[in-house]
């Protein structure tokens, strides 16, 4: 049996293609990258070799810094942002809607699927000021407030992209969390009842203690993604007004490719796959320690 | 879920309590269906309209479509479909078929090294694809492949394989090893095995991971802003991107109804598939 089911003949012509096309576009460019830091320029104008001045810039560029803050600001707070809202939703759901959840569940999921380019058009449509109003300045006008020019500065920018994309997500990390929640016994709930648990009581002592996990690892999943922000912040504002809404993701493809600096662009990507990296260990260290506590 | 908050008080009472939530669901009602609403209604306005009449007016004629034609054609709508269509079924059908079958030689057959392989595997879906964005720009660009869609097509199907051999690594995993065992004592050889037995015991999963990777991929924005070098040769997203440009800012009706058109066509989808959708987004993405 194990001849069959170890066949490397065989092993070989499954597995080859997956891990030949893997290796040479995923893993072999990864190490090319990072020969790249070293360097100084792009393929057309040649390249120089300059030691670790790239690093160097990478502390002192201020347009790093702006990015760094701009990109765990973005993080953080759409972070807490779709994960509460998520679980709002959630708890609505399972505790409120019940049965009747499924459509309200299917609406709600379908901005998630939208492609982020059309929903980033949309938003500017809808908080346009010039050369006519969106809806948004519109309502605003209606109810005596003057139009906003939303796009002009960066804590109006920041708040509609934050809108847009908690528009986008909130459906799913509901769904997300929802699952968590159909998975806790019954009888905890009933048991917490007869013990006079009720409303708020019920979702502080019971729920959410019991959905940690899932809540855990929507946190970090959220975090993990918000780091990578890029389809929408380019459609919506392009990072501007100015830099003030450029996350590391653009600021490291405007260097490689507005200004062909492969080599600096090389290491704010590597200095971006550093930030995941250690998200990424914390996932894993933290499912951990839940599991230790069973 | 049958966890319910019973109580015993008259149905008036339960009815009063309801109304907070009831305020709720219609708050998200309006907040994710009226801008789509609001979106379509736009798409066939007149320019007259959009000039003269407020944002949320209802269009005066529902059957004028001009601003579609207009998107479709003069908006080079037709293309950009057309090269996303290109680039992502071949990439699609390359992902399924190379990570189906890497799934099923990580999980099912037994070999030293297994391990280590799917974690390599793995640590491909954290990467950032920014990361992998510069070597392949100069690779692609040394091949002469820039002028067609090979390098998405390439890239796509690099990038679909991490997450696709790890589902279906999942996948296999909870089909019992008795059937594999029973299938080798007959006979039949690895490939037959992968064929009858394999393949079809994880038809489903197929689907629901090819329907993820096909969101993924349609939606992408970066890959194809990068390697789409010429203007004919642009995807949905990219072209969309640069839709209001080609315009000009002042052109309301088929920009409007460009993004309509992206978002019935995912509505589409959506609707016919919207539960298995639902699960495999989120399942691949918590295990991302």
């Amino acid at each position: 049996m194990n001849r069959v089911l170890g066949d490397w003949r065989a092993i070989l012509v499954l597995l080859g293609p997956a891990l030949l096309v893997y290796t040479l576009v995923m893993l072999v460019p990864i190490f090319w990258s990072l020969g790249y830091t070293v360097f100084e320029g792009n393929p057309i104008t040649g390249f120089e070799f300059v030691g670790l001045n790239n690093f160097a810039t990478l502390f002192t560029d201020p347009k790093i810094a702006d990015a760094l803050v701009f990109t765990l600001k973005y993080a953080v707070v759409l972070t807490i942002a779709q994960v509460g809202f998520g679980y709002l939703l959630a708890l609505i759901y399972v505790f409120w809607l019940r049965k009747a959840s499924s459509l309200i569940r299917t609406l709600a999921f379908f901005p998630v699927v939208l492609p982020t380019v059309a929903v980033a058009l949309l938003f500017q449509e809808l908080f346009k000021i010039a050369p006519q109003n969106g809806l948004v300045n519109d309502l605003l006008n209606l109810v005596g407030i003057q139009s906003v020019d939303w796009f002009a500065s960066p804590d109006t920018a920041f708040l509609v992209l934050i809108l847009m994309d908690l528009w986008r997500s909130m459906g799913f990390y509901a769904v997300l969390l929802y699952a968590g929640l159909v998975d806790i016994p019954d009888d905890l709930f009933e048991s917490a009842r007869l013990d006079g648990a009720s409303g708020w009581r019920l979702v502080r002592h019971i729920v959410i203690p019991l959905s940690l996990p899932v809540l855990l690892s929507s946190i970090i999943f959220s975090v993990n993604g918000t780091l990578k922000v890029f389809d929408s912040v380019l459609a919506l504002t392009n990072g501007g007004p100015g830099n003030t809404t450029t996350p590391l993701t653009l600021y490291m493809y405007q260097t490689s490719f507005t200004y062909g600096e492969y080599g600096y662009g090389s290491s704010i990507a590597l200095l971006l796959t550093i930030i995941c990296l250690l998200v990424t260990i914390f996932i894993f260290r933290s499912s951990r320690r839940d599991l230790t506590k069973g | 879920m049958t966890a319910t908050f019973t109580d015993r008080s008259p149905r008036f009472i339960r009815i009063v309590r309801r109304i907070p939530v009831w305020i709720i669901v219609g708050i998200l009602l309006v907040v994710v269906v009226y801008p789509l609403f609001w979106l379509l209604t736009g798409s066939l306005k007149t320019q007259e309209e959009f000039l003269n009449n407020p944002t949320w007016a209802l269009p005066e004629d529902w059957t004028n479509f001009d601003n579609y034609v207009e998107a479709w054609t003069t908006g080079n709508l037709a293309v950009y479909i057309r090269n996303s269509v290109l680039a992502v079924v071949p990439a699609l059908f390359l992902t399924i078929v190379f990570g189906v079958a890497a799934g099923f030689a990580l999980e099912v057959m037994v070999w030293k090294g297994r391990g280590p392989v799917l974690l390599a595997f793995l640590a491909g879906i954290m990467i950032p694809g920014q990361m992998i964005l510069l070597p392949l720009f100069t690779i692609y660009f040394r091949a002469g492949l820039t002028g067609t869609l090979w390098p998405l097509i390439i890239t796509y199907t690099a990038i679909g394989l991490p997450l696709t051999v790890f589902m279906m690594a999942t996948y296999f995993r909870s089909v019992p090893r008795e059937i594999f065992e029973a299938a080798t004592l007959d006979g039949a050889n690895i490939f037959r095995m992968f064929w009858t037995i394999g393949f079809p015991l994880v038809r489903n999963a197929i689907f629901t991971v090819a329907l993820v990777q096909f969101f993924f991929i349609w939606n992408d924005l970066l890959i194809a802003l990068t390697f789409t070098t010429r203007d004919d040769l642009r995807t949905i997203q990219v072209g969309l991107l640069n839709f209001t440009g080609q315009f000009g800012q002042i052109q309301y009706g088929p920009t409007f109804a460009a993004i309509a058109v992206n978002v019935i066509g995912t509505l589409a989808i959506y609707l016919f598939l919207n539960q298995r959708v639902m699960k495999g987004l989120t399942a691949g993405s918590v295990k991302g």
